[in-house]
């Protein structure tokens, strides 16, 4: 490195959401021709942090210095002027238009576009040749696979003249051999001067092409070390953190026959990508079967096509032992069977927010005969169903009749699963019980889904939070991309080999 | 020859059918392709109608009519950005208001103002837009079929017509070869991509609005100052609406928006001319159902049996930064 | 349907935000009366004695409001389920003619078992109108905006057609129907108030009155307390949420259409059954629209309907005695408040909302 001064320096970022406090004084210097890499979980404020420095938030607090000048950040366009150019996770692209006038957008150079089009024609064939970042200046931006959409994003930046390039968790949506010729890439560009930040979660990547990584974690800066003096597991210690280990007392399992299995089940989203790839697993009785993984990785799509919310692209299903059809894949029905289910996201699913707390308290109950006879409910008999829930689970205020909305995350989240639990289910599906839950509550929680296994319910549990995992658990079958990495019993494995895991990297595996 | 010079009958008066549909189909195209939905087409023609109308009789200057009708109608586009964009309303109840404050207001105040029954007194001389003649009609005109064409199909019409033409030329001119017509078809598609690319998504759906404030304003006066001569209560009798249809039988585009503006017209034109007429084995010939035609084929088409209309996909939602 | 809600104090919500819009329209509205040359004060105190200075006048504001009753409980319904029904207009009119076409032709048919016919033909006739757009919406995706706009157009041509052309009266020009056989008149309110020893002035005011408030107790019973209204809140609230729960969104979709449909066509009850006597063009006269604004207004709650609608009545009878004494102020002033009322209640409410949200958290935290 010159004796350029460094290419990025924040100093003492500061941004809230409402209740969340997303970065707390975040310092960060990033030297001019490096490739830096950050890495922190889901949550931990490095997007949040790119935002800010590309304009796109506003911080609370703190300084910003570009090329060690202060530079005063409001919007894109000024991140742009500074030389800053950004690679969103989700792209910022116009899919029904061309590669050109995405590339174009904002950078037409005339009022009429044919001049600057020539020119940008030009300049897309020369990055082409310089970079192998060939593409066709006039496909359809939503017809071409992720991989090239991104290297519109990239190129849209380098045509802008971004001497400091942000990707966001780039390699998500890349196949490894792209992910490895986009890191040939980046190294050119840092080679020719150029700054990149790179975000990712993913260790091996942060190995393989930085020269500095900082590590973010719960909003906080905790660490910026050389890569060279640091290594994986060093690195996994620091995105977790020494917690207190939740110690959840509890009896050895005893589990009994198979439950709920899946065979070889593929879940596609909207777009058609696989979010769920190929994933076989069984649950038996009297077990909890901990899914751990970074947000993101198939985990929640294969809770919910479990429960049978979202149809199967390919395999199937079996409860007890017997293949579901295609039609008893319903949630009502499955409910029927005693598969009941806790949602990850309570106010998106789980709960009605604008609804009287005893009207969420029957969500997806809410046929049952105790509630009323025929098309009428029995609203005494809800209410006082939801009082007698509230009671046992020590919800809150205890108020029925108060909105779902006003209730804190704990309190509604023992509402879900009161609503749940209480009816005695065979198999449970559980995610993340307790995001956004204070303490006592949390170990309410757990203290329940204990003694539900010890009742010979069969649980399944996702969850981001690793230590939760570990303290519950029976088995646990880590998720990355879709699949299922690796299967640990948790006494045989610590929160370093999980992260490992989690990346994608088995070591054991590796070693064997 | 009757039945040619019928043809040309028809034809001539679906041209002038078809120009206020063209007018807010443009206007919806505008305002649709930047992300806001325009369901108060047709009451921003209509409060042009009624200022152009009144402004022409009070100047007795057709073009101080049209001026009128495009300020006003302009107005009424913006009290809908603002609900739209800044306020980040409901679009389709903000449309539904500036449709009935049409109706109510026109006839309100042109109640108010002549005493007529909501009517501006008739328009005559300066006050209208009289038809041109084209170059070289006349002397065509003898000439067999090109030159009746030319001399009552293409000549002969106000210059609002051609002004309609002219609009559509530099729709599909500004939308395709412009900068703006680039950002502004972004910004109805996905404005967070507008937005990271340093361009202001207000200030584009703003101008959108307004563009679409001074189209309707064209239409509206057109109604009244040169197709008419004077306001009538409820004058544009739906065809804000049938624009609408129209807008998204052309599926947002320029080009196609003319030809079906011009089918919508000749429909219209052709219902007209059959009012009462008796086709033998048929009997009297259902003219409602050729005027419901554009309504009918609408929800068919969005019903997606004859190919897909897909509208600008971040159109009708407010533009707020994701957390 | 619109951007994240603003939090408010739930009497804030309720009652505070649509006063405000109403006193908004009601000022707006007086600068119009000022710009026409007339003064405001004393046109709204013409106003409220035309519509509530008599018994008559207030038969009178109680007839139309029943119109409103229908219209806004239909808006309502749909809206719970998280639906714009903007065909309410469309409709209305199907409901004429389901009316129609059983009081002309089972004419031999006792009044008491004529009438509850004709009753059950509007509501089915408006429901079937909102059929198509419903399932469109629900299977196809079709936007139900739209489609009810469309079908409102395509209700006018069709009751055009048929009145001009099929069931128009022999020998008239004017586009209606023979007069309905007496027996399926819907009973005058003063006349059944007369039997039952209470005299009151005569107006249009009919049973239907009864009928619209009687649908306003079923649609709150229906709507909070019953399993299909809970259903249909939890489509509208949180469709994620009714996945999650198996609640069938596309059935639930059809069956509120249905019902808003079904209430938006007992419009013709009133109107056609009740007063009218036969079928004629645009009987309707704009109610599927005003029962938006009612709805906004009554937050499509109906007692919220109820009142909202009591205030359109008053404005149409105390806009139509106020015509009469101050032409300048013709009956147009109406579509004109019902605009701005639709404006201030239901796209620009944020103006009243963001500054009342700040005040009450800056109350709060102090």
């Amino acid at each position: 490195m010159t004796g350029r001064p460094p290419a990025i320096a924040l100093a003492g970022i500061d941004k809230r959401f409402g209740e969340v406090h997303a970065n707390k004084a975040v310092d960060l210097v990033v030297a001019a021709g490096s490739i830096h890499g950050i890495v922190g979980e889901n949550g931990a404020g490095k997007s949040t942090l790119m935002s800010i420095l590309y304009g796109f938030y506003e911080a609370d607090a703190g300084e910003i210095r570009v090329a060690g000048r202060p530079v005063n950040i409001r919007a894109p366009r000024e991140a742009i002027a500074a030389g800053i150019g950004m690679v969103h996770q989700h792209f910022m692209l116009v899919e029904p238009l061309t590669v050109l006038d995405n590339v174009m957008l904002g950078a037409e150079g005339g009022a009429l576009l044919a001049g600057g089009a020539r020119r940008l024609r030009a300049e897309l064939d020369r990055l082409g040749r310089d970079y192998g970042l060939v593409i066709d200046p006039d496909a359809i931006v939503g017809d071409l696979p992720v991989g090239l959409q991104q290297r519109v994003e990239i190129l849209k930046a380098l045509v802008r003249g971004a001497d400091i390039l942000i990707l966001d968790e780039p390699t998500a949506v890349l196949t490894p051999e792209e992910a490895d010729a986009l890191f040939r890439l980046l190294k050119i560009l840092a080679s020719e001067g150029k700054t990149v930040i790179l975000i990712t979660h993913k260790l091996r990547e942060i190995m393989a092409v930085t020269d500095m990584v900082s590590v973010m974690r719960r909003g906080e800066m905790v660490a910026t070390v050389p890569t060279s003096g640091t290594s994986p597991s060093q690195l996994a210690e620091l995105m977790v953190g020494r917690r207190v280990l939740l110690r959840v007392d509890k009896a050895p399992a005893s589990p009994g026959a198979v439950r709920l299995a899946a065979e070889g089940m593929t879940v596609r989203d909207g777009q058609g990508t696989p979010r769920v790839d190929n994933v076989s697993l069984s649950l038996r009785g009297g077990e909890i079967v901990g899914i751990a993984g970074i947000a993101g990785n198939g985990q929640s799509e294969l809770l919910e096509a479990l429960a049978g919310m979202r149809p199967l692209a390919a395999g199937r299903i079996l409860v007890d032992g017997t293949p579901l059809a295609a039609d008893e894949l319903d949630p009502h029905k499955l409910r029927g069977r005693g598969l009941l289910h806790v949602p990850e996201d309570r106010l998106r699913m789980g709960l009605v927010p604008p609804f009287e707390a005893c009207e969420s308290a029957i969500l997806g109950f809410q046929q049952e005969d105790r509630y009323g006879s025929g098309v009428i409910m029995d609203r005494a008999g809800v209410v006082a169903d939801t009082a007698k829930k509230m009671e046992d689970y020590d919800v809150r205020p205890r108020a029925p009749l108060l909105k779902t909305a006003k209730f804190s995350g704990g309190n509604q989240q023992k509402l879900v699963l009161a609503r749940e639990i209480e009816r005695q289910p065979r198999v449970l599906l559980v995610g993340q019980p307790t995001r956004g839950v204070d303490i006592g509550a949390i170990e309410f929680i757990h203290r329940r889904l204990v003694a539900l296994r010890d009742e010979g319910v069969a649980v399944l549990l996702v969850s981001v939070e690793l230590e939760e995992i570990m303290a519950l658990s029976d088995r646990i079958v880590v998720m990355c991309g879709g699949r299922i990495t690796g299967e640990r019993r948790p006494q045989d494995t610590d929160e370093r080999d999980l992260g490992l895991l989690m990346a994608g990297v088995d070591e054991r595996a590796e070693a064997a | 020859m009757d039945w040619l010079s019928t043809g040309i009958a028809v034809f001539d008066s679906g041209v002038r059918l078809a120009v206020p549909l063209l007018f807010a189909c443009l206007a919806g195209l505008w305002s649709e392709r930047s992300g806001v939905v325009d369901i108060g087409l047709e009451g921003k023609m209509l409060v042009a109608a009624f200022a152009g109308a009144a402004a022409a009789h009070a100047t007795g200057n057709a073009w101080a009519g049209l001026g009128a009708g495009i300020l006003v109608s302009t107005a009424f586009a913006l009290v809908h950005g603002f609900a739209a964009i800044s306020q980040r309303g409901n679009q389709i109840v903000s449309g539904v208001a500036v449709n009935m404050l049409a109706v109510g207001l026109t006839a309100l105040v042109g109640n108010a103002w002549y005493k007529q029954g909501g009517r501006t007194p008739p328009l005559e001389g300066a006050a209208r837009f009289e038809p041109i003649t084209l170059p070289g009609a006349d002397a065509i005109r003898g000439v067999p079929i090109v030159g009746p064409l030319y001399a009552d199909v293409i000549s002969g019409h106000t210059v609002l017509v051609y002004i309609a033409v002219l609009a559509t030329v530099l729709t599909a001119w500004v939308l395709a070869r412009t900068r703006f017509g680039l950002r502004l078809r972004a910004v109805g598609e996905n404005p967070a991509a507008v937005d990271t690319a340093g361009i202001s998504v207000m200030g584009l759906r703003y101008t959108a609005v307004v563009l679409a404030g001074v189209l309707c304003g064209l239409g509206g006066a057109y109604l009244s100052v040169a197709q008419a001569a004077g306001f009538l209560t409820q004058m544009t009798a739906g065809k804000g609406f049938i624009a609408l249809a129209a807008l998204i039988f052309a599926k947002w585009r320029a080009w196609p928006a003319l030809a079906t503006c011009l089918l919508f017209g000749l429909l219209d034109a052709v219902s007209i001319r059959l009012q009462g007429v008796v086709v033998p084995g048929i009997g009297q010939v259902p003219v409602q159902a050729i005027q419901a035609l554009p309504y009918a084929l609408t929800v068919v088409l969005l019903a997606g049996f004859i190919g897909r209309a897909i509208p600008p996909r971040a159109s009708g939602l407010p533009y707020v930064k994701e957390r | 349907m619109s951007a994240a809600p603003i939090e408010l104090p739930r009497w804030v919500d309720l009652v505070l935000v649509p006063m405000l819009a109403v006193v908004a329209a009601f000022f707006v509205a007086g600068l119009v009366v000022l710009a026409i040359g007339e003064n405001p004060l004393q046109a709204t105190a013409l106003l409220l004695r035309g519509a509530l200075g008599s018994g008559e006048g207030i038969g009178f504001t109680l007839y139309y409001a029943t119109n409103f009753i229908f219209t806004g409980l239909a808006v309502a319904v749909a809206y719970h389920a998280g639906l714009f029904n903007i065909g309410g207009e469309g409709q209305a009119t199907l409901g004429g003619l389901g009316a129609a076409l059983v009081c002309l032709n089972l004419e031999g048919l006792p009044g008491w078992l004529l009438a509850p016919l004709g009753i059950l033909a509007s509501a089915a006739f408006g429901a079937a109108w909102a059929l198509i757009p419903a399932y469109l919406q629900a299977k196809r995706g079709s936007h139900i905006v739209i489609t009810t706009i469309m079908f409102n157009m395509l209700a006018s041509a069709l009751i055009v057609y048929l009145l001009v052309n099929v069931m128009g009266r022999a020998g008239s020009m004017a586009p209606e129907t023979r007069p309905f056989p007496a027996a399926s008149h819907i009973p005058f309110m003063h006349v059944v108030l007369q039997g039952l020893g209470f005299p009151v002035p005569a107006s249009p005011l009919n049973l239907s009155f009864v009928l619209a408030l009687a649908m306003a107790v079923l649609m709150w019973v229906v709507i909070w307390r019953t399993r299909l209204g809970y259903a249909i809140r939890t489509v509208g609230a949180n469709p994620t949420a009714a996945v999650y729960a198996g609640i069938p969104i596309a059935r639930i979709t059809v069956i509120a259409m249905l019902i808003s449909g079904a209430l938006a066509g007992l419009v013709a009850v009133n109107e056609i059954m009740g007063v009218q006597e036969r079928l004629l063009l645009e009987f309707t006269a704009g109610a599927g629209f005003i029962g938006i604004a009612v709805a906004l207004m009554g937050r499509s709650h109906p007692l919220g309907i109820v009142l909202a609608s009591i205030l359109f009545g008053v404005l149409y009878q105390g806009g139509t005695e106020l015509a009469f004494e101050r032409p300048a102020i013709t009956r147009d002033m109406i579509v004109t408040i019902s605009g701005l009322v639709i404006l201030f209640a239901g796209a620009l409410d944020g103006i009243f909302r963001r500054p009342l949200a700040q005040f009450f958290a800056r109350r709060k935290g102090a």
